[in-house]
């Protein structure tokens, strides 16, 4: 069973946003973490680059495969978690804390409530395993 | 779990990748490899008809002897590798890869000379768990009475497992000491629960279930070929560093003429490795740049865990096929860094 915490938000390609104000804090789900696998290495955009909602913002990669990931949100990168670049499997010990990616500005803050809450996505990924 | 030439068959188990691969180094880890196919060959002429079909040469192994060789085409490439096993001189047992079992059936039984030799695919008959890694010998002589110490690297031999009569081969896919066990089908999961008890799972360095994907990663570390990777019918023995089990004066053979005269004007491209010197994961599939131009394809690409190198093979033409040429992978749209290196990437210490 995986870790799918109340107060953020989620989406169907399986990352979470926390809403800081009007930023939001991306990073990629417990559920998402494991079944990935060790994560070897984290490619990530640089401040300043901006995004629109659902577009490919990098790449996490395990030993065994790449996967692409997206931001949920609209807006401009302004600030990125650097310490995956040492330590990518943080992604895997701690997905919701160590383990974040990206903080974006959102240009569109309504974006969020969209997204799945905790309990549809906990739904969401019981019938994708099923 | 993943599908794999039919078989349903899991990537990792919950120890993870890193973890299995780096435990079958330092320790111990077991494989589930029963999806390889078997075909048994016997007959007065079972090594004449099989050597007809690969480039090793057959008659040079002996009783208990097992032998790396290929299925080849016409064109010298490959229909498959695998393993000869030699029980007596009128038996044989051809060990082949899943995805391939149909395919080298039908071509064997196509292109198989005349002469007193039955084959018959029996590849559902047996079940097959590789046990690879320095306490390898260790775990399984708990399990039987063979002396598993006297079997020399590439042989074989019969006996019981757990009670359950079986072949004790010492062999592997790893780059490591260990043994892969066939045995009846029906007792696949009676043996693969003995060897795991036997060698402490659970103990932080007991023997560790491993995945396709450890067997993946621990293979290319020790830089052996994967079909349809490295080997396919689109690449040739030569083209491919398998020179060593082309025996070109052994008589003739499926390919024998077309590698002959290959040997004489050499290959235009060749198979070698390379790390990764900047940041980046080369993969399967990615196109190899050297000078700017297009100049090859990644066989293979990963991670490799023991090593803590990104690592991989990878066709370049033969004028750039040295140690320390500089080249570049395109790493979906990125360029990055990479030096062909002398393989294997990893040997253990004898």
């Amino acid at each position: 069973m995986s870790n799918i915490p109340d107060d953020l938000h989620y989406s169907k390609d399986h990352e979470w946003v926390r809403v800081d104000g009007n930023i939001a804090i991306v990073g990629i789900t417990d559920y998402a973490q494991d079944s990935l696998g060790d994560v070897v290495y984290v490619e990530l955009p640089k401040a300043g680059d901006e995004f629109a909602a659902n577009e490919s913002f990098g790449s996490v990669e395990s030993v065994k495969a790449v996967s692409e990931v997206f931001s949920p949100v609209s807006g401009e990168i302004v600030g990125t978690n650097e310490t995956l670049a040492d330590a990518p499997e943080k992604v895997n010990s701690d997905p919701y804390g160590d383990g974040w990616m990206i903080r974006v500005q959102m240009s569109n803050a309504g974006e969020v409530d969209s997204m799945l809450t905790a309990a549809e996505y906990e739904d969401f990924t019981k019938a994708e395993t099923e | 779990m993943v599908d794999f030439g039919g078989w349903d068959m899991p990537v990792q188990y919950p120890a993870g990748t890193i973890e299995e691969h780096l435990r079958t180094r330092n320790h111990a880890g077991l494989f589930d490899v029963s999806h390889m196919g078997e075909i048994d060959v016997r007959g007065a002429d079972a090594i004449a008809v099989v050597n007809f079909l690969v480039s090793n040469d057959a008659t040079k192994l002996v009783d208990g002897q097992a032998q790396y060789s290929a299925l080849t085409t016409p064109a010298g490439t490959v229909v498959d590798d695998l393993l000869v096993y030699r029980f007596s001189a009128d038996r044989l047992l051809l060990v082949v890869n899943a995805g391939t079992t149909e395919k080298d059936w039908e071509w064997i039984s196509s292109h198989r000379q005349a002469g007193a030799a039955d084959l018959k695919n029996v590849s559902s008959d047996y079940c097959q768990l590789a046990l690879q890694g320095p306490d390898a010998l260790g775990i399984l002589q708990k399990l039987t009475d063979v002396p598993l110490a006297d079997i020399k690297y590439y042989h074989f031999t019969e006996g019981t497992v757990d009670g359950v009569p079986s072949i004790i081969s010492r062999t592997g896919y790893t780059g490591e000491d260990g043994f892969e066990v066939y045995a009846a089908a029906d007792k696949g999961e009676q043996i693969w629960n003995k060897m795991l008890d036997a060698g402490n799972f659970g103990s932080d360095t007991g023997v560790l279930p491993c995945g396709l994907a450890a067997r993946n990663t621990l293979r290319l570390e020790s830089s052996m070929a994967l079909y349809g990777h490295e080997i396919d019918e689109n690449t040739t023995l030569l083209e491919a560093n398998l020179g060593w089990i082309c025996k070109l004066n052994k008589g003739d053979f499926i390919g024998r003429e077309a590698l002959a005269k290959q040997k004489e004007t050499g290959v235009a491209r060749r198979l070698v490795g390379f790390e990764v010197t900047e940041r980046g994961i080369a993969r399967d599939g990615q196109e190899v740049l050297i000078d700017g131009q297009r100049a090859g394809t990644v066989t293979s690409g990963s991670p490799a865990p023991y090593l803590k190198k990104n690592i991989g093979m990878a066709y370049v033409p033969t004028e750039s096929a040295s140690e320390g040429q500089v080249i570049e992978i395109d790493v979906r749209g990125r360029l990055v860094s990479a030096r062909i290196v002398k393989t294997p990437f990893y040997k253990r210490e004898r």
